[in-house]
């Protein structure tokens, strides 16, 4: 109880700040959504069935209208990009909310192929870190936004411990945040499966109520408990995740962070909370040092972020 | 004579109602071929060669588990399905779903509490997961195109064939 509390102590914290600046109050969200909502949907990603076709990440880009890719999304020669000195394999960005990556297992077996996108947390990082509440954590369980509010900060950016938001600098004047909705606007509230699950030839993916799916998870290791580790990842990670895995090899292998804490990202939220004020002091430096970032900026196809070169090495 | 005359020719009649029973059953409920459309949007129908699968394995329910419309003798199924009308269904869309993530779908899950199968695949899923498994164990064809020849809008949909990206390396198959 005290946590709850705590929690809506520092959420009205945020609503405050950011009303009173920037008084964007008509915007506000409802702020007692952060414990997720039980009807919530999920997907339940198992590893074992992955073949790496990418069909995912081409209906994703078709769905969601991004730009055509560099490559055809049949091309299994992505798997073999890496970035910052072999450490980084792709990751998300604004032309493509989802990426498929190959992991060689250290055991020299078949390789191991991870689909990324949001995870679409119960108690989102990127959601308690923004202070003009730009995002929404749907009723069906989608993490969604408004890049109408957004001012282009970057705080959910450093917030999320999946790195997940990335930055549409297609606008200099007002760079967007953008990442996977769930397929919200278009099928996930009229109770539609998303366009990569739908699309999936292995039904890697499972689409389902979050609470059925950690049944079907467990159930799955529960009669093969050869072929899987004995986890399901994301049922509890940072306060629980609406996309969770299965996997036939450690979690760590195939570029999980298996360091992330169990509670939900708002106690560490609190140091960004702090530096709140100090932000909204500086914001117009701020935001004019963003600007001269993303217009010298050239993408260089992965990283939105260059303080942040390896991959898993942050708490 | 006359008898023997007559019961060779009730064994010859016997003999051939069978086998034309067997051929009928044949014919009627073990297809030879399947056409398989359903993804006909993006890629051209498959037909599954039916008869070379059963030729190649000893036992139906290498693919059909637990039925070929005959019951079932595995324990684990029998405890509810000695006698059920499950196990009359032998076409793998009678339980496997086409759309197993529909709105529609996910109700009739939700309102069943007492539903056993909470894990079922859906149709395109079995499919793949059972051909792929043997296929590449058996060494049979195992790229997405060795199958599935792709249509105009499946080009466009993975941005290969004429809608590969300019300047860039054209697709490979899988
Ligand atoms: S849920 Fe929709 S937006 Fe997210 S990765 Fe899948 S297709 Fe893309
Ligand atoms: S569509 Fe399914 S099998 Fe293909 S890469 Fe994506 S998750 Fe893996």
């Amino acid at each position: 109880m005290k946590g709850i509390s705590r929690r809506k102590f520092l959420a009205a914290t945020v609503l405050g700040s950011a009303a009173t600046v920037l008084t964007s109050t008509d915007k506000a969200l409802g702020l007692n959504n952060f414990e997720g909502y039980p009807e919530g949907m999920g997907v339940l990603v198992d590893l074992t069935r992955c073949v790496g076709c990418r069909s995912c990440e081409a209906a994703c880009n078709k769905e969601q209208g991004l730009p055509a890719p560099d490559l055809p999304f049949d091309d299994p020669s992505v798997f073999d990009e890496t970035f910052h000195h072999g450490s980084q394999k792709r990751r998300t960005d604004e032309n493509a909310y989802t990426v498929v990556n190959r992991y060689d297992p250290d055991d020299g077996g078949q390789p191991v192929y991870r689909k990324i996108q949001c995870n679409h947390c119960n108690e989102p990082a990127c959601l308690t870190s923004c202070f003009v509440n730009a995002y929404t954590k749907t009723r069906e369980g989608a993490v969604i936004y408004d890049s109408t509010v957004c001012v282009g900060c970057r705080t959910c950016m450093v917030a999320c411990p999946f790195r997940i938001p990335a930055y549409s600098y297609s606008s200099a004047l007002h760079p967007q945040i953008r990442k996977c909705i769930f397929c919200y606007d278009t099928r996930l509230r009229y109770g539609d499966p998303p366009a990569c699950v739908e699309t999936c030839p292995q039904e890697v993916l499972t689409f389902g109520h979050r609470r059925n799916l950690i049944k079907i998870a467990h159930e799955r290791i529960r009669r093969h408990p050869a072929k899987y580790i004995d986890y399901v990842y994301g049922e509890e990670e940072v306060g629980g995740t609406g996309w969770m895995y299965l996997s036939s090899v450690p979690f760590e292998q195939v570029g999980f962070d298996t360091t992330l804490q169990k509670e939900p990202i708002l106690n560490n939220a609190r140091e960004f909370l702090a530096t709140v004020p100090m932000v909204l002091a500086i914001w117009p430096a701020l935001f004019m040092g963003f600007h001269i970032l993303s217009a010298q900026k050239h993408r260089d196809g992965d990283d939105n972020d260059p303080g942040r070169d390896q991959e898993g090495d942050e708490k | 004579m006359n008898t023997k005359w007559c019961r060779i020719m009730g064994i010859a009649a016997a003999l051939l109602v069978m086998m034309l029973a067997a051929t009928f059953a044949q014919a009627v409920n073990v297809p030879s071929t399947i056409i398989l459309d359903s993804l006909s949007r993006l890629y051209e129908e498959v037909k599954f060669d039916h008869e070379m699968h059963i030729d190649l394995t000893d036992d139906c329910a290498d693919c059909h588990h637990h039925t070929t419309g005959t019951g079932t003798t595995n324990r684990e199924c029998a405890q509810c399905h000695s006698d059920s009308e499950g196990t009359s269904a032998v076409a793998c869309g009678a339980c496997h779903l086409e759309q197993p993530f529909s709105a529609q779908s996910i109700m009739e899950k939700e309102q069943n509490s007492d539903l056993y199968h909470i894990d079922k695949p859906g149709l395109k899923a079995v499919f793949h997961l059972n051909c792929l498994k043997c296929h590449e164990e058996a060494g049979g064809p195992a790229g997405c195109q060795d199958c599935h020849e792709r249509t105009e809008t499946g080009h466009a949909f993975y941005d290969s064939g004429r809608y590969a990206p300019a300047g860039k390396k054209q697709g490979s198959d899988h």
